[in-house]
């Protein structure tokens, strides 16, 4: 008898073990023989019923246990059921009770798939089962059908058992086929014999118990149906209906695993005439309403992780960031550092690997920023990720660097640790505010070597000069996705337009951090952009923008753990060397969302809207033969740039405008540059004209290398636009300065027209 | 930025000359580490917005392509003149002054916070001192732990201090790297 209750109310255990085991044939027999009337009477209605208390319990009709009563509590699988209950007729010898339960189970097995027909069923036998008030009825027809197959079942499971009477004393639930079992299989027996009173009165009293048990299964049912594996997409009136109720965040966490769940093997536990687009629609509400995000950010998640990942992701983004030191090898040791925190009540820990000077503080009695050994400048406090952008550009002793948005200074001072004070730094921050910020942390941590400065990141060029450092990092203003969970305001802040911003910014930057460097140094001749981001428009946009902008090349960042990049993202296709960037997420490493690219530049020339012109080349020859003087290498740029005039800057904008990106340089910068072109202009004159009179042979020459330098130099790229602005530009040869002028505001208005008879020319 | 002219280069070497003493040429004399050249230059003084920095010679060579209202600092800032035209040397400069400073101060591991916190060392604080102080050195005040703390002028020689009270006042406060927390302005 005690072995009953495990096999029903087992929670793993598919349909009834034990009645899987052989039975002896007498009881059954016997009670078949005597039901079988009974039984063959209730057939009809045994599948009904069965199917409908099966029914009615799971809103979406898990496939009901082949013997419910038996209380299996996971819902088996229908393959296990029909198994079962085949076991089961095996078992019973009778052949009605053999025909009943085919019934039982074709019934059970056609019924159980839809819902629809579960509801039909759950409607037709709902009250049976669900409403105490219509048993009476519903017993009467129903537990003669029930009886005689749950004599059958009890039965069986009665043999398998201990045929007892203590099935009685326990809970319904678990025992009730016991219980039903002892009464009803002796009663049957023994009525069988004698009078039809007894056996009347004794089916009373199992149509009774058998309702108990039928209300205890229900009950179990809607408890299995909870954690069921079909899970059933939320109806326009229930999800009105939550939209009247404050939100009720287990609810709606527990519906989105469900829906990830569903999503991660949609075929299998789909509901049907339901398509994935609805799933995901509920999903994106539901992560909404739960963890706070507006609308655009959830869109742009979902198109970049499958949804278990996203699940991960935003989880990760609710807990408090690591707070991660980096010890400052000017002053101190990693492990004197430690040894030196750890009295003070820090738990620290290396903090991986990859790095020799990081360490994880996982609690501290003392706030990190004020200690003794802070104070002195021994260590920064500093976000794991902004290790990684310094690692990348391995600054060596005694070269010049540009740190184009050094505040707060933890990379910078980082920098100034590597190279041990030697070489230069010029430290560059735009924000005013923050520039104390950085100097505080600069002497603070007792770096030497730097100069401090207050530029717009695209003038440094000019100040510094072109191709006059040997490395430069750029770790970008950004929208900040990527350090959501220390700042989650970001979550329903940022909009389509601030991304637009932020990559179009970080476009000019990164084209002023390449014009910086100098290809030809020694030691150098690396760019490292990175971004606290982890949107595309901001990351690999930028980069691709980058290398179809300028001599550049992506190479290996030198850090071996991290994502790589994405080569193509919707209808978006980048430059295949963009596997080389790397992506970090809090989910995987355990740091902010953040985005490092090693970008290394091999000619200091460079190539005017996408088409190195031989005009261009001409001119590079010149500029190589010459060191990096600015002079000489805008003259040179100056008549193919003039040429192609203010819409140089334009065209270098075109391509992002192809790319879904922003229009906004484009009016102010020409203006801006025809200023600078008058300036050279007069002094360039000579040498101008040289080229201008070339410029017609050249132009042909520079079509045709376009095509070839197009491929060279932007590889995989499908950018029509750029090619034939720059052809256009090169069929206008400028004669004299003041013509130039005109010409240039002429081709102004011209340009698209131009543009368009170029590009139906290109495609001949 | 511009170069010291005379005054100003007195007051500054006066200033520092309380730390360091005879060593003050060395001050200036050593061979420069940073910069980009491979022959190390020498370290100079130049003076910009009132602030003084000390900063090698290929350093200042490239700070002066920055324009002056751009340029933020050269190297390390060690003082600044005041309105009136007194010269201070401030927090910026305990890296230097702890490497060339004769004299120094180290306090108990307990007393550590109250000089951090900008009050002057009680001679109840006193861990070690230099043997030869004098009442007027310029004094750096290190930890047990031999990690610069700040600086300031001592207010009675070494012999004095052991007949001191326990709450007479040893060293004045000039300078703490407790005001890199609490002085958030200093540099701007």
């Amino acid at each position: 008898m005690m072995e009953r209750p495990h096999g029903r109310t087992g929670v793993s255990s598919p349909l009834p073990g034990p009645i899987r085991k052989p039975l002896p044939a007498q009881l059954p027999v016997v009670s078949m023989a005597k039901k079988g009337t009974k039984s063959k009477q209730a057939a009809a209605q045994l599948p009904v019923v069965s199917m409908a208390k099966k029914g009615t319990k799971s809103k979406q009709a898990p496939p009901p246990p082949a013997v419910a009563k038996k209380g299996s509590k996971a819902p088996p699988p229908k393959a296990a059921k029909k198994a079962a209950k085949k076991q089961k007729l095996l078992e019973s010898s009778d052949d009605d009770s053999e025909a009943e339960l085919q019934q039982l189970q074709e019934d059970s097995d056609l019924d159980v798939p839809s819902d629809s027909d579960a509801e039909e069923l759950s409607g037709s036998d709902t009250e049976a089962d669900e409403f105490s008030g219509s048993d009476a009825e519903a017993d009467g027809a129903i537990s003669s059908g029930d009886e005689g197959e749950e004599d059958e079942d009890d039965d069986d499971d009665e043999e398998e058992e201990d045929e007892g009477g203590d099935s009685d004393d326990d809970s319904l639930a678990d025992d009730f086929l016991a219980g039903s079992d002892d009464g009803s299989g002796d009663d049957s027996g023994l009525e069988s014999d004698e009078s039809d009173d007894l056996e009347a009165k004794s089916r009373a009293i199992d149509e009774r118990k058998e309702k108990m048990d039928q209300d205890a299964e229900e009950e179990l049912q809607t408890n299995i149906n909870l954690e069921s594996d079909e899970f059933r997409l939320p109806t326009q009136e229930e999800l009105e209906e939550e939209a009247h109720r404050p939100p009720n965040l287990p609810n709606l966490k527990r519906r989105i695993s469900e829906i990830v769940r569903v999503l991660s093997n949609f075929s299998k536990l789909r509901q049907e005439d339901v398509a994935r687009k609805d799933y995901v629609n509920q999903l994106k509400t539901d992560i909404m309403a739960y963890y706070g995000y507006n609308d655009f950010l959830i869109e742009q998640l979902t198109e970049m992780f499958p949804a278990v990942e996203l699940v991960e992701l935003l989880e990760s983004y609710e807990k408090r960031p690591p707070e991660c030191l980096r010890t400052n090898t000017l002053k101190t040791r990693r492990r004197d550092l430690a040894a030196a925190l750890i009295p003070r009540g820090f738990n620290l820990d290396p903090i991986g690997k990859w790095s020799k000077v990081g360490l994880v503080v996982y609690d501290s009695t003392v706030s990190a920023g004020a200690t003794t050994e802070y104070m002195a400048g021994h260590y920064m406090k500093q976000g794991a990720s902004s290790f990684l952008p310094v690692m990348a550009l391995a600054p060596q002793e005694k070269e010049r660097i540009v740190d184009m948005a050094a505040a707060p200074g933890g990379k910078t001072t980082y920098i100034g640790a590597l190279m041990k004070n030697t070489g230069i730094i010029y430290a560059n921050e735009f924000n005013e505010k923050r520039l104390h910020g950085l100097l505080g942390n600069i002497h603070r941590m007792g770096v030497t070597n730097t100069i401090v400065c207050n530029y717009d990141g695209k003038e440094l060029p000019k100040v510094l000069g072109m191709n006059s450092v040997d490395r430069v990092l750029l770790d970008a203003p950004c929208t900040g996705t990527g350090t959501i969970w220390k700042d989650p305001q970001i979550k329903t802040s940022k909009d389509i337009e601030d991304i637009r911003n932020c990559a179009f910014v970080q476009k000019q930057l990164l084209l002023a951090a390449i014009d910086l460097v100098d290809a030809n140094s020694k030691t150098g001749g690396y760019i490292v952009y990175s971004t606290c981001s982890i949107m595309i428009p901001e990351n690999e946009a930028v980069i691709d923008y980058a290398l179809k902008k300028r001599n550049v090349k992506l190479v290996k960042c030198g850090l071996d753990f991290g994502r790589p990049g994405f080569i193509r993202y919707r209808e978006h296709r980048f430059h295949t060397s963009l596997e080389l960037t790397r992506r970090f997420y809090p989910h995987v490493n355990n740091m902010d969302g953040f985005f490092v690219a090693k970008l290394k530049k091999f000619s200091n020339t460079i190539p005017t809207t996408s088409e190195p012109s031989k005009a261009s080349e001409g001119a590079a020859e010149e500029v190589d033969g010459s060191s990096d003087d600015e002079g000489e290498k805008v003259v040179c740029d100056e008549p193919v740039k003039m040429k192609n005039h203010k819409g140089t800057k334009r065209t270098d904008e075109r391509p992002s405008i192809t790319k879904d990106t922003e229009d906004k340089p484009v009016p102010d910068k020409p203006a801006k540059q025809l200023n600078n072109r008058k300036g050279k202009r007069k002094t360039d004159g000579p040498k101008s004209n040289e080229t201008i009179g070339d410029g017609k042979e050249a132009s042909h020459e520079k079509t045709e290398q376009l095509s070839h330098t197009k491929k060279s130099a932007s590889d995989g790229t499908k950018k029509y636009g750029p090619k034939s602005t720059s052809g256009t530009k090169e069929k206008k040869p400028v004669s004299d300065k003041k013509r130039k002028r005109k010409w240039q505001f002429k081709l102004r208005r011209d340009w698209e027209a131009e543009k368009k008879s170029d590009k139906r020319r290109k495609f001949q | 930025m511009r170069p010291l002219d005379e005054k100003e280069t007195t007051m500054v070497f006066e200033k520092l000359f309380k730390f360091t003493g005879p060593n003050l040429k060395h001050l200036l004399e050593r061979p420069a580490v940073e910069g980009p050249d491979p022959e190390p230059g020498r370290y100079c003084l130049r003076l910009h917005k009132n602030r003084v920095y000390y900063a090698s010679e290929a350093l200042v060579r490239r700070a002066t392509a920055v324009a002056r209202p751009r340029l933020a600092a050269v190297g390390t800032p060690i003082g600044k003149f005041t309105h009136h035209g007194s010269f201070h040397l401030t927090v910026h400069a305990l890296d230097l002054l702890a490497a060339h400073a004769r004299r120094r101060v180290w306090l108990k591991p307990d007393t550590e916070r109250s000089f951090l916190f900008g009050n002057s060392v009680p001679k109840s604080s006193l861990a070690r001192i230099t043997e030869n102080t004098k009442s007027g050195d310029g004094v750096v005040v290190m930890s047990m732990s031999d990690v610069p703390l700040g600086f300031g002028i001592a207010a009675r020689s070494a012999q004095d201090c052991r007949k001191a009270d326990t709450n007479a006042v040893v060293v004045l406060h000039q300078a703490d790297a407790g005001e890199y927390l609490r002085k958030e302005e200093e540099l701007m």
